[in-house]
């Protein structure tokens, strides 16, 4: 798919909006869960109006952004399969995250740090969703034993931090691999960063275009 | 309610101490159930003092009237029929309601600053202006205690009359109980109390009667005479060895704490990367290779 600047499009527009959708809401769903994660954290609850607006947005915060998520990995789904090349790469990621000269193997569409963190949100996400109705007051926390309700509470706060951060990382590689953020703004990326992070993928779009 | 005046020993969701500096002696409610007659005085006393009306529900066919503690039922009697020895018949009626413990699962469990807190005379208190709704303290609570108000989604829960230990007065249960079941006084004094009666219903042939007044919640400051102290749970299912479940205490005391420096700690490796690493750019000319 390369035109005539050189550009290879990375994420259609449907995707983009798709996926700056669910940045967008993971931001408030992360914010206002904080607000209950810590009391270092409790202040951010004045950012949705104190403490009760905090509690009662959180969760139907937390229902759009399943939905959102789940349309985004819909689409996401097909490119998450573990390859030989992302073996290869796993074993020379250090290398790779401190700049070594190494020769990148023939990775696809995403490397493996990429579908790892795919396969983590898509895992997480669901946890927070179920364990977010069990303990969600007051609609549906009473139609729970409580001792489901307090596994809950703890599972909840456990896969929050692990989504949370999870989405850090995702979003310093994204601004660690220079030229990586336009895709995802833009659509497009050069011919020169898709091969240099991305060969088998580069290959693949530029047999498609010949 | 609240009571400002009260010295306070600790607030949910601080992490500094609270204003503490003033000593008041601890007070504890005995409620000695071998004198109980359950004619829900106290009941009635704690919706009159508390302006509570709950909803008028219907006949259930056994005593336990309301059937459970509710937003607007901070305190009521549990009736049970039990053959505690040689098949003797006993009605054990036990007033139920907060314990006041001295180590508070709810005001663990609550992520509001001051929603929940503690006094130093024991006393623990709801401030519902700060209450959230979230119903954390349910999950803290080892007693089956607080309950979330479904007019205003608040939790509610007895207050021990800490306005009126405030301005010097009994709370209203012990105030109005008849047959003198309900006893207010400094805890210290309940103990000594509870000893002579406790005495006394060993002579009468309740080899096992003893105070309740779990070590595993720290103690309470509402303890209850049981003549059948070695089985709580006859009492309308009393837990034997109340405890802040593990996974609340794991949850707060451990997870929580470690995982906010795990999120710290993520952001500053992606600076201290960035900055002694450098970013990860792409030569333009690397296809012409």
């Amino acid at each position: 798919m390369n035109n005539k600047s050189g550009l290879i499009l990375r994420h259609t527009p449907g995707v983009r909006a798709n996926h700056w959708f669910v940045a967008i809401v993971f931001i408030l769903a992360t914010l206002s869960g904080l607000a209950f994660f810590h009391p270092a954290f409790f202040f951010l609850s004045s950012l949705f109006g104190g403490g009760p607006w905090a509690k009662v947005l959180h969760p139907f915060i937390g229902v759009i952004l399943l939905a959102a998520f789940f349309m985004l990995a819909s689409k996401e789904w097909q490119y998450n399969r573990v390859t030989d090349a992302d073996r290869q790469w796993q074993k020379q990621a250090l290398d790779i995250m401190l700049m070594r000269p190494v020769k990148m193997p023939d990775i696809g569409r995403y490397n493996l740090g990429q579908k790892y963190l795919f396969r983590t949100l898509l895992l997480m996400i669901a946890v927070l969703f179920l364990t977010g109705i069990v303990i969600w007051q007051p609609y549906f926390a009473p139609r729970f034993s409580i001792g489901l309700v307090r596994l809950a509470v703890v599972a909840h706060g456990v896969a929050g931090f692990v989504t949370i951060t999870a989405i850090i990382v995702h979003i310093y590689a994204a601004y660690w691999t220079r030229g990586a953020i336009r895709g995802m703004t833009r659509g497009t990326v050069t011919a020169a960063w898709a091969k240099h992070h991305y060969p088998g993928w580069y290959k693949e779009m530029s047999r498609g275009s010949k | 309610m609240v009571q400002q005046s009260l010295n306070i020993e600790r607030r949910s969701a601080t992490t500094t101490p609270s204003p503490g500096v003033r000593h008041s002696v601890e007070v504890a409610k005995l409620i000695d159930i071998s004198k109980c007659i359950g004619c829900k005085a106290c009941q009635a006393a704690c919706m009159e003092w508390n302006d509570i009306r709950d909803e008028v529900g219907t006949c259930k066919g056994v005593y336990d009237n309301p059937p459970d503690l509710s937003a607007g039922s901070w305190t009521v009697m549990r009736f049970s029929e039990v053959e505690a020895e040689n098949g003797k018949l006993e009605w054990l009626i036990r007033k139920d309601g907060c314990m006041h413990c001295a180590d508070p699962g709810c005001l663990k469990a609550c992520p509001a600053p001051g929603a929940i807190i503690q006094h130093t005379n024991g006393i623990v208190d709801f401030q519902q202006e700060n209450c959230t709704g979230c119903g954390y303290c349910i999950t803290g609570c080892p007693f089956n205690i607080p309950r979330l108000s479904p007019k205003d989604h608040k939790a509610y829960k007895c207050t021990l009359c800490s306005d009126r230990i405030g301005a010097g007065l009994e709370p209203a249960c012990a105030k109005t109980c008849p047959t003198g079941a309900i006893m207010f006084g400094s805890k210290k004094e309940m103990i000594i109390h509870a000893e002579g009666r406790i005495a006394d219903l060993k002579e009468r042939g309740y080899q096992n009667a003893g105070l309740y007044n779990p070590e595993g919640v720290g103690g309470t400051h509402v303890m209850y005479v049981l003549q059948h102290a070695d089985k709580p749970e006859l009492y309308s299912g009393l837990v034997k060895d109340p405890q802040i479940s593990p996974l609340v205490v794991f949850w707060k005391g451990i997870a929580k704490p470690l995982m906010s420096y795990g999120l710290g700690v993520a952001v500053l490796t992606g600076i201290m990367h960035y900055v002694t690493v450098g970013p990860n750019e792409t030569e333009e000319d690397e296809t012409e290779k």
